[in-house]
């Protein structure tokens, strides 16, 4: 096909450089904001899935420091793209997260132990992906980005009408793979929305050492995509976002890559030493824009909260900590025979006697 | 630099001695700058010699090696580093279309001297891909040297080694001996890198290992001797190229072998070692060369890792099953050992 000026279509608008939000981070709106903002209804359910996200965070990074987890990455100053994303998708839209992130999965509805799974080292996997639309955790950077955008066109294919949302970090944003699934998403307008949480930080490699691109939301633009810019500590903006670009991928408008400002308040895991690499200013300047404090202000100065609705969601968050130690008090209840279980459709006469001799070992055979 | 050494510090100073041997040589990857590397091992480069030698890059395993190629190519010495095994993969064009055929592609004008470090292995309660034995591959294909040292001693005179090396190098590194202590004086030269070493001497079997598997033999090894086996322990170090001589003269000494490693036996290294020495020493064989290995699975959560990994008691069970019974002579020793 001979490629016409007009078939070029319109250049997609550049990302704004400064994040645009819809709350600033004293907790008031702000003026000319570039989408509308959600409704008091979907702003209490982000304060509440963020305060909930946030005690099971803080219930993780202990549990990983009692050595009761094999490692926990945290989410912690996070909270507003994780749940203001999962938040925004519908049912039958697939979620695409990260090791990064579990309180995305937990603000989808999959049970906060399941989630855990990968990290407690039961298991590589703990929910049931079909059951929850949610992809399991991905640990190697951006490979599941293209899985994203394969799902999601054979769900147009099949005249489904979802789209699925990837999760990935700023660092992510280097590989081969993130390139890739971003090309194939733009040029088949796969009903795919690119979340990068630009958290400012890849373990110890700075953003500025990643990019040379004004924003990371401007690598959108080579691939005929839109790139947006937003504050990613403000959850009104990430859930407004998120939305518009999920329904403009159903819709058949293609992809879009949103980039979330935002940052990495713990370490990169429990066994980093971010004291190595990062000044401990800039994470207390971090701190003062905390994605909570700043929705909570807002709601209340609004009058959509109250001290009894809070602590609400507050004694949720206390429930969902405690059942998560409570289920941790036991055996883990992974068996050897899992090892061969699910390695191929059915098991292999070599892999059966493998299996054999395993269990004889061990004295179960 | 006398006393004691982990494998990591070994590492780290031939790093630093390399740096300031050649100034060709680089390191670079992801967080091997001010953090010093997830571990350790590039501690303190950036600050010794400054971000133009020691630095982190975008993160990008693909780019990382591809751009070593290109600065091999210009004559520079790159040593690159793979943050964990299985996160090699992303490289894995670079390394079996690039970097290991380049010499061969341009019938030896041009070379590629680089090392690519990969820590490798399990054992350390890591979650999914972190424990991964990418040995075969790169073994399995031409052009690469494949080398994995066991100590810390080793792990600097390889590395220096694998540095100066005319051709690309892929050095793993047994990430649960990280921390493998020795009394050591560094400098040092050990063996030459591509030469398998005896670790303990013995006459009724050889326990062939290498990288993390090592110290896991001499214990199966110490453990045998109570119970009156006498087992000699090759490091094989050079996984390629590979030592026939060594292995062999030691395998026609016993006349019984086996071969352990982490990774799953199926289409594993291990197989490798026994057709060659099967091959090499047919008529001065008691019994099969038996393989211990990892399970043909891939590879297990940490609650489950320890059913995987080859252990001790593994070890002493495939020397009972060496046929002892049918010995009936001992055999002769050859005139001369050798390929
Ligand atoms: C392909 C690949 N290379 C390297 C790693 C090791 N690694 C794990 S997390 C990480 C940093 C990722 O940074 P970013 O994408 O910004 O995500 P964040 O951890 O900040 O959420 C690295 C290098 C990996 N998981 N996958
Ligand atoms: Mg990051």
């Amino acid at each position: 096909m001979k490629r016409s000026d007009d078939a070029r279509g319109s250049a997609p608008p550049l990302p704004s450089v400064e994040p645009v939000g819809l709350v600033d981070p004293t907790g008031r709106r702000t003026e000319g904001a570039a989408y509308d903002t959600p409704e008091p209804g979907a702003l209490l359910a982000l304060l509440r899935g963020m305060v909930i996200g946030r005690r099971f965070d803080r219930q993780a990074s202990a549990l990983a420091r009692q050595g009761r987890l094999a490692v926990y990455p945290s989410s912690r100053g996070q909270e507003a793209c994780q749940v203001g994303g999962a938040l925004a998708l519908a049912d039958r839209d697939w979620l695409f997260p990260t090791y990064r992130d579990c309180v995305s999965l937990v603000a989808r509805g999959v049970d906060p132990v399941e989630v855990l799974t990968l990290l407690r080292g039961d298991w590589h996997s703990g929910y049931d992906p079909r059951r929850h639309r949610c992809a399991p955790q991905c640990t190697p950077l951006a490979t599941s980005a293209p899985h994203a955008v394969g799902l999601a066109w054979a769900a147009r294919r099949a005249g489904e009408d979802a789209a699925a949302l990837v999760m990935m970090g700023d660092g992510a944003t280097s590989e081969g793979d993130a390139h890739e699934a971003f090309n194939f998403a733009a040029v088949w307008k796969a009903p795919v929305v690119f979340l990068v949480q630009n958290n400012q930080w890849a373990i110890s490699v700075p953003v500025d050492k990643q990019s040379a691109a004004p924003t990371l939301a401007h690598k959108a633009v080579g691939y005929g995509m839109a790139g947006v810019h937003i504050d990613g500590n403000d959850a009104a903006a990430v859930y407004a976002a998120v939305s518009q670009a999920l329904e403009a991928a159903r819709d058949g408008g293609g992809p879009t890559l949103i980039e979330a400002r935002t940052y990495r308040l713990d370490p990169h895991t429990n066994s980093d030493d971010p004291g190595r690499y990062r000044d401990d200013a800039e994470r207390a300047r971090w701190e003062e824009r905390d994605p909570l404090a700043r929705l909570e202000a807002l709601l209340r100065a609004e009058g959509a909260l109250d001290d009894a609705a809070m602590d609400g969601f507050e004694k949720e968050a206390e429930i969902t900590a405690a059942a998560v130690r409570e289920r941790y008090s036991g055996d883990d209840e992974t068996a050897p025979e899992d090892l061969f279980a699910h390695v191929y459709h059915s098991i292999p006469a070599q892999l059966e006697r493998q299996r054999r001799d395993l269990l004889a070992e061990i004295g179960e055979g | 630099m006398a006393g004691t050494v982990t494998l990591g510090q070994a590492l780290n100073r031939a790093l630093r001695d390399a740096l300031a041997a050649d100034d060709s040589v680089v390191v670079y990857g992801e967080d091997v700058g001010p953090l010093g590397g997830v571990f350790r091992v590039t501690d303190g480069l950036t600050a010794e010699f400054g971000e133009e030698r020691c630095f982190d890059s975008p993160l990008a395993e693909a780019g990382i090696v591809g751009t070593a190629v290109g600065m091999a190519m210009y004559g520079l010495r790159p040593v690159v580093e793979m943050q964990f095994d299985a996160f090699s993969y992303p490289a894995f064009e670079q390394v079996v279309s690039h970097v290991a055929k380049m010499r061969n592609r341009t019938r030896g004008r041009l070379e590629l001297p680089m090392v690519i470090r990969i820590p490798y292995g399990g054992g350390i309660g890591a979650v999914e891909h972190h424990a991964d034995s990418s040995e075969a591959y790169w073994a399995h294909t031409p052009g690469l040297r494949v080398v994995t040292p066991a100590t810390p001693s080793d792990g600097y005179s390889m590395l220096r080694e694998a540095v100066d090396s005319p051709d690309p190098v892929v050095f793993l590194e047994p990430k649960r001996r990280y921390w493998t202590k020795e009394e050591a004086v560094l400098p040092v030269r050990t063996a030459p890198m591509d030469r398998a070493v005896v670790r303990r001497s013995g006459d009724d079997v050889t326990l062939l290992a290498y990288g993390p598997m090592v110290e896991t033999a001499l214990e199966a090894a110490a453990a045998a001797a109570e119970e009156g086996t006498s087992v000699e322990v090759v490091d094989l170090r050079s996984l390629s190229p590979f030592d026939d001589a060594t292995a062999a003269a030691s395998v026609r000494r016993t006349g019984r072998a086996v071969v352990v490693h982490e990774a799953s036996g199926f289409a594993g290294y291990g197989a490798e070692v026994a057709a060659r020495l099967t091959e090499q020493c047919f008529h001065y064989l008691e019994a099969p060369v038996l393989r211990v290995c990892g399970l043909d699975v891939p590879y297990p959560p940490p609650v489950l890792e320890e059913h995987h990994l080859p252990s001790v008691d593994r070890i002493l069970d495939a020397f009972d099953r060496l046929q002892w019974e049918r010995t009936w002579t001992a055999a002769p020793a050859p005139a001369e050992v050798g390929a």
